[in-house]
Parts: structure tokens; C-alpha cells; sequence
């Protein structure tokens, strides 16, 4: 049980870069893998602060600045170079290895017996309780954010640029800004799961981001699944359901643990699994088409 | 009012595929005026149109619009004076948004997309209100995505759209030309009406000659970059389709 509450919690942490990973894939429809980067970027700004003693509080905001920053970064060599989004996305998450290297200054730092967001609450006598509920609270906030920024004036037009930019350049938008910004937001949402991560495994290592883009992207990709079934329109009711994705992608990756799958194996199975998700829906329909 | 003086355009300079597409146009289209743009393809419609909406740089001469110099202002700019109805319904709305936050970034053309709900009850009103006008039962679906509409029902919201905010020119780039004939004439007799109610200078491109001579008060026959006639309201109104049709013999 606590197996799998704690697999519940690990995918509420992911749910945040799984918002962000939306807004660039499916709001947007630019394919960001900065991801990687900015993910590893906001656990190390997390470790460094923590262990210096600074207050949580001070430290969520610095994350979400350093992530966006590495989003404005991918965004810029992607509007002014007019460089491919993908490889833009590789250049920034390429250099941010060595600053996250030079930011933990070793390859990982350990945070135990330092108080962190999820020992904040203590009503319940379990600790993986409180976790949860910190950890539900935190992204209940956050997606309640996200889904009324989406649905401002501003939101509206961040939407549209996605979908028809033709349209938004008439309607006197400046595409290229609002690329920028989404993928700002994005990488801080990114850089804020690394934040939530770092303190629920109580380590920051250089390489956790490794291959993280991979469960962002499956996790969103459940969730559209979701989204496209159920038909869902309300942006809220979307976000929720690409957490839930988050969730349950981690689900999938617990039960192949308690199957007996070793460890090791874990980056193998997550990437079959990605590819099933794409893979499979795109069979059926090959075949009634 | 829409000023262009010495325009000149050409596409790859210098290459072996170098495209003189305009030659040192002039020309002044006075407020309220509905210009009717015709010519064969590749006379240059298109990009002059695409030199007004800014889509499309002159490599010499001046663009002024309502007095302004707007040579160098990039598209996104120039919404502040311009609206535009697309030949592909797709271009001018955004098919996954609900037809009304269309309607709320139309409203907002010319100013801020700010960080508050725009979408109010007031709001939802006032564009069902509009959308009723049209008289083609779209006032019900205000809540359903652009893209679940036919292409002459988003032709005629992408023309109502113009008006939602304050508009002094509209460029029509053949707006029918991707619908049947009653969705046509629905689209072209709503733009006809917009542009008598709120004033606005018009330039309508058209392959379609019986539309150009039905439509507007000036005709403007393009050739090779260039223009070739320019009729004004008095003659037009004497000209006969057969002599239309004989400047493409």
C-alpha cells in the first residue's frame, strides 16, 4: 500500500512538468525537450537553497525563475535563429548539464534531516499521508492557477497561437512573444516538479532529468487519451486529467517494479511503454481505416 | 485610408527564379471605398494585398494607412487598423477554440490580451446578439469549437469578427472561393452590409467577375505587377460582364 501511495505521490510531483509539457505540446504544439534541463536545473536550485537554510518559501519562487529562464532561452533560439524547436530545445538542455553541474557544485546532493514542503504538515501518524496531502494540495493550487490563467484574455490568445497563427497575427499578436512565454511557463513548471522531486527522494543528482521529457510525454499522452475520450472541453477539467495521466503513468511503472522487473530495467520499460501509448491507438486505426 | 507610393516588389533578387511580382504601384484608396481587385494568377493580387496587411514587405516605396507610415510595422501591428477575412475559412479563426473565444480575441484586436476573464455574461450576450443578425441559426452553438462549422458558416463569423472591435480597413483575399455558391452569396451579402454600417475601406480580391461587378464602387484590373484599370463607381456601374471577360481574352 505504501508502495503505491508513494508511486501516487512521485506522479503528483511529475504532474507539474506534466502541465507544463501540455502547454508546449498540445497548447502550443512546439515539441520541447529543454525539459530534461530545466528539470534537473530546479532540483539543483532546490538542493543548494535548502541545504544553506534558506525557507521553502524563498525557494519556489527562485525555481520557477530558473526554469523560466531556460524556457525564454529555448524559446529565443527558437524564434530569433528560426532554429527547429526540437533542437533548440537540445542546444538549452545540452548547456544546462554543465550550470547544473556548476550550480551543485558535486554530482549529488543528499537532503536528509533537512525540513522540506512535504514535513511541513503533520496531522496524520503515517508520514506518507501528510506527503500526499502536501503534495495534493500543492498541485490542486497550481492546476487551479494554470486553469484560470488559460482561461484570461491573455490565455485565450496563448491558446489560439497554437492553433492558428495566421489568425493570431490578424488579431494582433505577437506569436513570437507568446512562444517565448509559453515555453517560460512550461520550464518553470518544469523546473518546479525537479523542486517537488528533489525533496520526495531527499537527493538532487545531475542525473535524474535523464530521459524525464520521456515520462512528461507519456504521462501527457494518457492524459490527451482521456481528454480526446471522455471529450472533454472545460481547460480545468483537461489539466486535471493530465495529472491524472502523471498519476497513473507512474502506477504503471510501480507495478512493473512489484512484478519483479529489476530496477535497471525501469528507462526500457518507460520508454516500451511510451511507445505503446503512441503505437497502439494508431494500429487500431490503420485497421477500420 | 490605404496609400502606396512607388511600390515595388521582387521575390529571390538576384536568382535565376526573380519574380517582379509588383512595379512601382501607386495608389490611394479613400475611406469608405470597396475595391473590387481582379487579375489573372500571378498579376499581383495577392501581394499587394499582403503589402497592405504587412504579410508582405515592399522592397521599395512607402505603405500609409490612415495617414501613418506603416512601411516597416510587422502584420501583428497593423490589426490595429486592418482586419481580414482569409480564402481558407482555417486562416482566420482558431478551429479548436469555441466560437466565442474567437469572438473575445476579435474584440481584442486592437488592444491588450490582459490577465482577467474577459468572457462575461455581458459579453456572451452581446455576440449571441451579433451572431442572431446573420440570420443563420449560429447564435446556439457559440459554445462549440470554430472548427466543428462549416467554411461559409466561419467565413460569415470571421467577417461579423471585423466588427467586434474598431476596424478602419478590411481586406478580403478571395473569401468565397473555398464555398458553394449559397454559402457565397450569404458570405459576400454580409460583408457588403458590414462594410455599408461601419464605413470601411475595402479591398476584395476575386477571381469570380460576376462578384466584381457586383460588389463595391471601384474596379481594379491587375496585369503582370501592375495595374492595367482602375474604374471608379460611375463606370463601373456601365460596365457589361461580356467586356469584363474580354480584358482575360
Amino acid at each position: 500500500m505504501i508502495f503505491y501511495l508513494s508511486a501516487f505521490l512521485l506522479g503528483l510531483c511529475l504532474s507539474a512538468m506534466g502541465l507544463g509539457i501540455f502547454i508546449t505540446m498540445k497548447i502550443f504544439r512546439i515539441p520541447d525537450i529543454t525539459t530534461d534541463g530545466s528539470y534537473t536545473l530546479g532540483a539543483a536550485v532546490t538542493a543548494v537553497m535548502l541545504t544553506q537554510g534558506w525557507p521553502i518559501i524563498a525557494v519556489i519562487p527562485v525555481t520557477l525563475l530558473v526554469g523560466a529562464g531556460a524556457g525564454i532561452l529555448t524559446g529565443l533560439v527558437h524564434t530569433r535563429f528560426k532554429i527547429d524547436a526540437l533542437l533548440s530545445g537540445i542546444l538549452v538542455m545540452t548547456g544546462l548539464y554543465s550550470i547544473n553541474l556548476s550550480i551543485l557544485g558535486r554530482s549529488n546532493i543528499p537532503l536528509i534531516n533537512i525540513e522540506t514542503i512535504f514535513t511541513a504538515l503533520s496531522i496524520f501518524d503515517k508520514q506518507i499521508y501528510n506527503e500526499v496531502w502536501v503534495g495534493l494540495l500543492f498541485l490542486v493550487l497550481l492546476s487551479g492557477l494554470l486553469a484560470y490563467l488559460l482561461r484570461t484574455d491573455f490565455g485565450i490568445a496563448m491558446r489560439a497561437t497554437g492553433n492558428s497563427e495566421s489568425m493570431t497575427r490578424a488579431m494582433g499578436i505577437n506569436n513570437d512573444r507568446m512562444k517565448i512565454i509559453g515555453l517560460a511557463i512550461a520550464n518553470a513548471l518544469t523546473a518546479l516538479s525537479g523542486f517537488l522531486v528533489a525533496q520526495y527522494q531527499s537527493f538532487t543528482d545531475i542525473n535524474m532529468g535523464i530521459g524525464i521529457v520521456l515520462v512528461g510525454l507519456g504521462s501527457v499522452l494518457i492524459g490527451d487519451a482521456l481528454i480526446n475520450w471522455l471529450k472533454i472541453r472545460h481547460i480545468w477539467l483537461q489539466l486535471a486529467l493530465v495529472m491524472l495521466g502523471c498519476i497513473l503513468f507512474q502506477m504503471v511503472l510501480a507495478v512493473a517494479l512489484s512484478l519483479g522487473v529489476h530496477p535497471n530495467m525501469l528507462k526500457l520499460i518507460t520508454a516500451i511503454f511510451v511507445l505503446a501509448i503512441v503505437g497502439i491507438p494508431r494500429l487500431a486505426r490503420n485497421r477500420t481505416a | 485610408m490605404i496609400q502606396l507610393n512607388n511600390i515595388t516588389r521582387v521575390f529571390n533578387q538576384d536568382q535565376v527564379n526573380e519574380v517582379l511580382a509588383l512595379k512601382e504601384i501607386n495608389l490611394t484608396i479613400k475611406r469608405g471605398e470597396f475595391v473590387s481587385l481582379i487579375g489573372s494568377n500571378g498579376s499581383g493580387k495577392t501581394t499587394l494585398m499582403n503589402v497592405i496587411s504587412g504579410a508582405v514587405l515592399p522592397s521599395t516605396g512607402k505603405v500609409y494607412l490612415h495617414g501613418e507610415d506603416a512601411t516597416r510595422l510587422p502584420e501583428h501591428k497593423r490589426s490595429k487598423w486592418i482586419a481580414r477575412v482569409f480564402q481558407n475559412p482555417l486562416g482566420g479563426t482558431a478551429p479548436d477554440l469555441s466560437v466565442l473565444d474567437n469572438f473575445r480575441l476579435a474584440a481584442l484586436r486592437t488592444s491588450k490580451k490582459q490577465l482577467k476573464i474577459g468572457i462575461t455574461g455581458a459579453f456572451k450576450e452581446k455576440v449571441r446578439a451579433r451572431i442572431a443578425e446573420l440570420g443563420l441559426g449560429l447564435e446556439d452553438k457559440v459554445k462549440q469549437p470554430m472548427g466543428t462549422l462549416s467554411g461559409g458558416q466561419r467565413q460569415a463569423l470571421t467577417l461579423l469578427m471585423s466588427t467586434m472591435d474598431h476596424t478602419d480597413i478590411l481586406l478580403l483575399d478571395e473569401p468565397t472561393a473555398a464555398l458553394d455558391p449559397r454559402s457565397a452569396e450569404v458570405v459576400l451579402q454580409t460583408a457588403q452590409r458590414i462594410i455599408t454600417t461601419y464605413n470601411l475601406t475595402t479591398v476584395f480580391i476575386t477571381h469570380n467577375l460576376q462578384n466584381a461587378l457586383n460588389y463595391g464602387n471601384r474596379l481594379i484590373q491587375m496585369k503582370n505587377g501592375t495595374i492595367v484599370r482602375d474604374l471608379d463607381a460611375e463606370a463601373k456601374e456601365k460596365l457589361k460582364l461580356q467586356e469584363v471577360y474580354e480584358w482575360f481574352g
